[in-house]
């Protein structure tokens, strides 16, 4: 019950942060660009509930465009890399013996660079930028996608059902994409929605090192490292990127996590 | 363990020449003179053969002809003091980190289903969720500026470095709450258990001496592996406050277009990280007899 509620609050901030991202040009109450140098560095005000920023930047309108940001660039990223984690990790696991080896070796040394290091190395050497990002992204993601996958195709492919594919004459392709496949879904999609709060993090901690979304586009990471020069003098600046971030990443594995419960009656005992 | 070293070594190494481009013109900057280029290119051997330059990185590494571009010194020199700092740093973390994961994960698996294991679970939901540098933020406005107990950074005596070593350790911690109290509700329903407390040992006794030395193999792996994410991770706790480790590094010479440091600091992390995985396994394996046999 307790994981249901969960699963549900999770769900629900999804929902509102997508709702939010989306909406960005419509409810946003200034343009997130527009600066205004009288007032800057303002606190907290009814005219800017969240304050302003160095340039006197409205700080909503900046966390609302942020939404549209980081889920734009986390969903791709992670919609990318899951069709290709999933096609390689398939094949890997399906087809076994030497394929495997280089797939999944290949895979071991990515997994070698730890945490955001990963991310860090490819925009060393792309740069930064929107495309560079996504490209990170999607590269760092791969191998779990990737890992997930072979582990289910290899426990599905020796069922009984797959014979059965089998002797009715469905080639490989036929019997990985569509009866295998279907069977490993609950899984991915777990793994899909916690990626999604670990791209979210990885977009903002990059932005944060100024490796990511470069000013003066709106990005929860980027702006919380201006944010650190003036936590003396105005410490809103730090508190709401931060809680946007936190609260879409809570979002997201509030989410994953129930939904993997849901997915997988037997672990819910634990 | 050696290809992957291996491996790990030449993508380090490719770093630079993946960048599409030149790479001499790369190192040069935007608007060199073509004469520099080709110094630079003389300089760095770029235009012999790929294994060539793959050798002499990596000797180039340990007998110091491999320098930095910015400061001339030898890199080997530049990255092992900031490797030792953020080495420092993540030993600091990770200990608190499990001491507090640990003790927390035993009380939710004691007190199952009560308050109190739902207050752990949610805040170690709360610390998996917490970006990192956001967490740095909020404990230097509070603990540095608003009450004034602790420095906001740099490095210097112990006061130094609690914030960042706390920094880092919330999102360990919750993980190994988590996999402790998992492991320990295992053990909890195991048939000695059972058989331990209806010979009428008291129940504390029994968790301490008999549960908790089954439990805790599992989350010594996932203590290490911890550990090693973190000398990853530790970049961007570095860059909250100063410290001067070797993520930082990594990053500021990445904007000073100083690549053969990037290359070796990466491939150091990667090396080392790669260790650490090797260790926990050797480890799990003293630690399970279970294991040794398969």
């Amino acid at each position: 019950m307790r994981k249901n509620k969960m699963a549900t609050l999770g769900a629900f901030i999804v929902i509102a942060i997508v709702i939010i991202g989306i909406l960005a040009p419509i409810i946003s109450p200034y343009d997130p660009n527009a600066q205004d140098l009288y007032n800057s560095l303002e606190g907290p005000s009814l005219k800017h509930p969240f304050g302003v920023d160095l340039y006197g930047r409205d700080i909503l309108s900046r966390v609302i465009w942020g939404a549209r940001i980081s889920l734009s660039i986390s969903f791709t990223a992670v919609l990318l890399s899951g069709m290709l984690g999933i096609m390689l990790g398939a094949i890997a696991g399906y087809f076994g013996g030497i394929i495997d080896e280089i797939i999944m070796r290949i895979f071991d040394m990515l997994l070698s660079f730890p945490d955001i290091l990963l991310a860090i190395a490819i925009v060393a050497i792309l740069g930064p930028g929107k495309l560079n990002l996504i490209l990170a992204l999607t590269i760092y993601s791969l191998p779990q996608f990737a890992r997930i996958t072979r582990g289910s195709v290899i426990s599905e492919k020796n069922n009984e059902y797959v014979d059965a594919a089998r002797l009715m004459g469905e080639n490989d392709i036929s019997i990985l994409f569509r009866y295998i496949l279907p069977n490993c879904i609950s899984p991915i999609i777990v793994q899909g929605t916690m990626r999604m709060a670990t791209a979210i993090l990885v977009i903002s901690g990059l932005g944060f090192l100024g490796l990511g979304i470069q000013p003066p586009t709106p990005e929860w990471g980027t702006d919380l490292s201006v944010a650190r020069t003036y936590l003396r003098v105005a410490p809103h600046m730090g508190i709401f990127p931060g809680l946007a971030i936190f609260i879409t990443v809570m979002g997201f594995n509030f989410f994953g996590d129930g939904l993997n419960d849901a997915l997988n009656p037997r672990l819910k005992d634990r | 363990m050696i290809p992957i070293l291996f491996g790990v070594s030449v993508l380090s190494f490719l770093l630079l020449h993946l960048i599409p481009g030149d790479p001499a013109r790369i190192i040069a900057g935007i608007g060199a003179a073509p004469e520099d280029v080709e110094v630079i290119r003389k300089e760095f051997n770029l235009d012999a053969p790929l294994y060539v330059q793959y050798i002499s990185f990596i000797t180039g590494l340990f007998n110091g002809n491999l320098k930095s571009i910015n400061t001339q010194d030898a890199v080997i020199k530049e990255i092992i003091p900031r490797f030792v700092n953020t080495f420092q740093l993540s030993l600091f973390s990770i200990f608190v980190s499990s001491i507090i994961g640990i003790t927390f994960g035993i009380i939710a698996a004691v007190k199952r289903n009560t308050w109190i294991d739902n207050l752990v679970m949610g805040f170690s939901l709360f610390g998996i969720s917490m970006p990192i540098f956001w967490l740095g933020i909020l404990l230097m406005l509070v603990f540095s500026l608003y009450l004034n107990i602790l420095p906001p950074g740099g490095k210097g005596g112990f006061q130094h470095i609690i914030l960042p070593g706390i920094t880092l350790g919330v999102a360990s911690a919750a993980i190994v709450a988590r996999m402790t109290r998992a492991s320990m509700l295992q053990v909890l329903n195991q048939d000695y258990i059972r058989t331990a407390l209806s010979t009428g040992l008291p129940k504390g006794k029994v968790i301490v001496k008999y549960a908790l030395k089954n439990a805790l193999i599992p989350v010594v792996t996932v203590v290490g592996l911890q550990f090693g994410y973190m000398l990853g991770g530790a970049v961007l706790t570095e860059s909250v406050f100063g410290w001067p480790g070797l993520g930082r590094l990594i990053v500021d010479s990445i904007f000073n277009r100083d690549y053969p440091v990037v290359q070796a600091g990466i491939l150091l992390i990667a090396v080392v990280f790669v260790l650490v995985n090797l260790g926990v396994d050797l480890l799990y394996a003293v630690l399970d007899p279970r294991i040794r046999r398969r």
